[in-house]
């Protein structure tokens, strides 16, 4: 038998107040598809940025493809052939995609970049595995499924073998995973061992060749896809069956709590115009917008907000004509928003987590004091509350919010914004990263803020969540909403379709 | 003392330590004896008067401190200061020889005009980024020169100097009214230099800072726009108006830094007025890492410094630009000292959770 690509043995990790990986073993055989399973915070990602040499294990040891290594650095694991794409991307906005791929590996002649080389080689390289990207464009315009086609891109430029994808189908709609799952296969004939990180059972089992499955830092077990189903997993991860996401009774009023109407938002070439003639949302009710990433959602979102402003049209908040309003305005007279990015919109990563919990609220109760103060000891209350209530796993209020796993960030979010009295929320893609266990408990509370009467916009990648909670869906495409459906009775597969416009509205 | 504790310490006064030994091989190499040199340093900075100046000297740069670490609090480089409180000082000398009014007043109108001109100048560059995108280390760097090359050449061109006289030409004097009463009691009142009242502005500005910083929403909403611009606009903050809120509130107390040489010493505006203060500012923010106290820490050291090192020429020890060396040593050990500092405390904080896990097994 072959070296194995990866043997992980005896590694331990271990940060301020918690240890993130105890004796984890792990072996990984050459070419094979491995998934790497556990709840959040169970020290998936650790282990990974461990043998990436991003972090370095307190003990353990760690054999390549046959010979011992000890990473200092990055560097040291992309010269053994390891590359990784992070759950939080990582490449820098304001490059263009060439700069991002070739930054740290360029090709030089005489200490010249040659740009021309880069980008043929990109190219080359993207058409070998159908990766699509547009080399010049710059990357803070993309959508998130573009920026990983260009982390795995970075990653195969480096000349990688081994691959680490942590939950790279977290960001991706189906339609994209299914591409994503193609170029993995692909990469796998080409003898490539791709390691990676994922939530959703199915996608699990189908494409890994083996799993192994991490529970609070511990390896738990190495199984085959065969031998299992999406129960046994969801059991020996978090120790529960797997939960489906279901509306209860509808408890949709007549009241409309938001309103949007005859929307004209200019676009630009890497931002979508909206047009948007009617989107109403009432108390009690959830409506949900399907749409392939990148077809308006963000920019209906910021309108709604007031980060962007449209050329015509009206936005109304429980009758109130909210256009002109500022962002502030917004949030105080009850926008609740969990945004889709939840490290570009939704944290301040070195502030404590106290300071996180009011983030968006911190000009309402109970965070403010006497008109002009912060109210820290409130705050840490309502933090206790959050984590209470949606088992964040963390030592304490006072950790910065990057010590977070990035599973119990998004619990913090979705805590955050379900806990304040908001009357609208917008909740784009409020299960993203989050394990199946706790996943059921997010439903559940917007099931319950439902039923309090919060109008709900969700917007998600996964097609079950959307059926399974909206009372209403409508789906977007290239900026509009082109057709309205009843959740009870459409599938998955023909939400797909209407998505990528293969199937239109009667 | 608590471990905790020692590590806050420890990087300042290690950095402080190594920035002596570098010194000493300076002056060593410059033919002078190290340990001769710095027993004089010490033994002349202990002295009353050189204490009563050091607080002098502090003031003015805790309030430069503290104007640069505004700025750095949201991301904002206010390189301007310097620029700042040259223009302030200089229209509130001259606003204040003009002025003829009861003590209070008088002194409460100077400090406020230098207020108002420092926070202009400021929020000009704030101004600027925000309507034409120009980067503030570039405007401030403009408005310096443009503050700096105009007072210089208005002082100049008024009094028309010939190119060999000396070049102490000044404005009109501040009348008794507009100056800011000494604490000489609190040493005595018998040093040879007065005890500026002025640190008591310092003080409070310091105070004022610290609270307004972590504990006010307008102190929030800054520190959320410097940790995270796009999380912060989402959150309800105007980018904006926090940028020119930043700069203006920045420039408020960049005013301050000349006043307490001008409304404690000279009483008038000249050539021979204090210039550099607002970049040194900028390494006391960065010694002070923006906290409240830090700045009073490195403040204080910084102002001690070249206070204590006047000596070294006295004595014929060395030349006193060897404090210059001295402070760009501890501005970069200092640097390097908080991140190891950081890392330590980190794997320690780690062993201490493996102690904790282990008592439980
Ligand atoms: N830099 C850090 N400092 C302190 N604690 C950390 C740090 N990084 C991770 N941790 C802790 O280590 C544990 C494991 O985190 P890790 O990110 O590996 O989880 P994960 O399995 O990837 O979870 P998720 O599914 O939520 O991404 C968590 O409890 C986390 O809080
Ligand atoms: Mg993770």
């Amino acid at each position: 038998m072959p070296d194995p690509a990866v043997l992980l043995e005896g590694v331990t990790k271990r940060f301020p107040g918690v240890v993130a990986n105890d004796q984890v073993n792990l072996r990984v055989e050459s070419g094979e598809i491995h998934a790497l399973c556990g709840e959040n915070g169970a020290g998936k990602s650790t282990l990974m940025k461990i043998l990436y040499g991003m972090q370095k294990a307190d003990e353990g040891r760690m054999v390549v493809n046959g010979a011992e290594v000890d990473f200092d650095s990055p560097t040291e694991a992309i010269d053994a052939g390891i590359g990784m794409v992070h759950q939080h991307f990582m490449l820098a906005d304001n490059f263009t995609v060439l700069e991002n791929i070739i930054l740290g590996a360029e090709p030089a002649t005489n200490g010249v970049i040659d740009f021309d080389e880069a980008r043929d080689h990109i190219q080359s390289v993207g058409r070998e595995y159908g990766l699509d990207v547009h080399p010049d464009e710059l990357v803070e315009h993309l959508e998130v499924g573009e920026r990983q086609r260009v982390e795995i891109i970075k990653v195969l430029f480096r000349g990688a073998k081994i691959l680490i994808l942590d939950e790279p189908t977290a960001v991706l709609v189906p339609q994209e995973v299914e591409e994503l799952f193609r170029n993995m296969r692909g990469l796998k004939e080409e003898g490539h061992t791709i390691i990676f990180i994922d939530h959703k059972l199915d996608e699990v089992l189908e494409i890994a060749d083996t799993i192994t499955v991490l529970r609070r830092g511990k390896t738990v077990a190495t199984v085959k896809p065969e031998d299992v189903t999406a129960h046994d997993l969801a059991e020996l991860m978090v120790g529960e069956d797997l939960p489906v996401p279901e509306t209860s009774a509808s408890t949709v009023t007549d009241e409309v709590v938001l309103r949007v109407r005859d929307l004209d938002v200019e676009g630009s070439d890497t931002e979508v115009a909206l047009d948007v003639s009617d989107l109403t949302v009432h108390a009690g009710e959830i409506v949900g917008i399907a749409g392939v990433e990148g077809n308006g959602q963000a920019e209906l979102v910021e309108t709604i907000l007031g980060i962007r402003h449209p050329v015509a049209g009206s936005v109304e908040l429980l009758g109130d004509d909210i256009t002109s309003g500022s962002v502030r305005s917004r949030r105080e007279a009850g926008i609740g928003y969990i945004p889709e990015d939840r490290h570009r919109r939704g944290l301040l990563l070195d502030a404590p987590l106290w300071e996180n919990a009011m983030l968006g609220h911190q000009s309402m109760n109970p965070f403010v004091k006497n008109g002009w103060w912060i109210d820290p000891e409130a705050a840490r209350k309502a933090t206790e509350d959050i984590i209470e209530r949606f088992d964040v796993r963390t030592p304490g209020t006072d950790v910065p919010a990057h010590a977070l796993s990035g599973g119990n960030q998004q619990k913090l979010i979705v805590g955050r914004e379900l806990s304040a009295e908001s009357r609208v929320l917008i909740a784009a893609h409020p299960t993203r990263g989050i394990d199946v266990g706790a996943q059921a408990a997010v439903w559940e509370e917007l099931r319950s803020a439902r039923r309090a009467g919060k109008g709900i916009i969700l917007i998600s990648a996964d097609l079950e969540e959307l059926i399974g909670l909206s009372d209403r869906l409508h789906v977007m495409l290239r900026g509009s909403l082109v057709a309205e459906l009843d959740p009870n009775d459409v599938t998955p597969r023909e939400l797909g379709a209407y998505m990528t416009g293969a199937k239109e509205a009667v | 003392m608590s471990k905790d504790r020692w590590l806050a310490l420890a990087p300042p006064i290690a950095s402080l330590v190594f920035a002596f030994v570098v010194s000493s091989i300076v002056l060593a190499i410059s033919g002078a004896n190290p340990f001769v040199a710095f027993g004089n340093v010490f033994e002349y900075g202990v002295r009353l008067n050189t204490l009563v100046e050091t607080i002098n000297w502090s003031t003015p740069l805790y309030l430069s401190g503290v104007a640069v670490a505004i700025g750095f609090r949201m991301n904002l480089f206010n390189i301007g200061v310097e620029g700042q409180y040259v223009l302030a000082a200089f229209i509130a000398a001259q606003v204040g020889s003009q002025l003829d009014l009861p003590p209070v007043l008088h002194v409460s109108a100077i400090i406020l005009t230098a207020m108002l001109i420092g926070a202009l100048w400021a929020g000009l560059s704030g101004w600027m980024k925000v309507t034409r995108n120009v980067h503030e280390v570039i405007s401030t760097i403009m408005l310096n020169s443009i503050a700096v090359g105009g007072v210089v050449s208005y002082l100049l061109g008024v009094w028309d100097v010939p190119d060999d006289t000396s070049l102490d030409t000044a404005l009109a004097p501040i009348p008794e009214s507009g100056w800011f009463p000494d604490l000489n009691f609190l040493v005595g009142g018998n040093t040879r230099s007065d005890l500026w009242g002025f640190v008591l502005v310092a003080v409070v500005v310091g105070v004022a800072y610290h609270y307004l910083i972590n504990r006010t929403r307008l102190g929030y909403d800054l520190r959320a726009s410097g940790a995270n611009a796009s999380a912060a606009e989402a959150s309800g903050v105007d980018p904006k108006r926090t940028v020119v809120m930043a700069m203006v509130l920045s420039g408020l107390v960049a005013g301050l830094v000349g006043l307490p040489e001008l409304l404690g010493d000279s009483h008038t505006y000249s050539l021979r007025f204090t210039q550099g203060l607002g970049f040194a500012g900028i390494a006391v923010a960065l010694i002070g890492r923006n906290h409240a106290a830090g700045i009073a820490v490195g403040a204080l050291l910084f102002g001690w410094l070249s206070r204590a090192s006047g000596i070294l020429e006295v004595r014929g020890d060395a030349p006193r630009e060897i404090v210059a060396i001295i402070q760009g040593v501890i501005i970069l050990s200092v640097v390097i000292a908080y991140s190891i500092a950081e890392r330590y405390r980190r794997i320690e904080a780690a062993k201490a959770a493996a102690a904790a896990i282990g008592e439980e097994r």
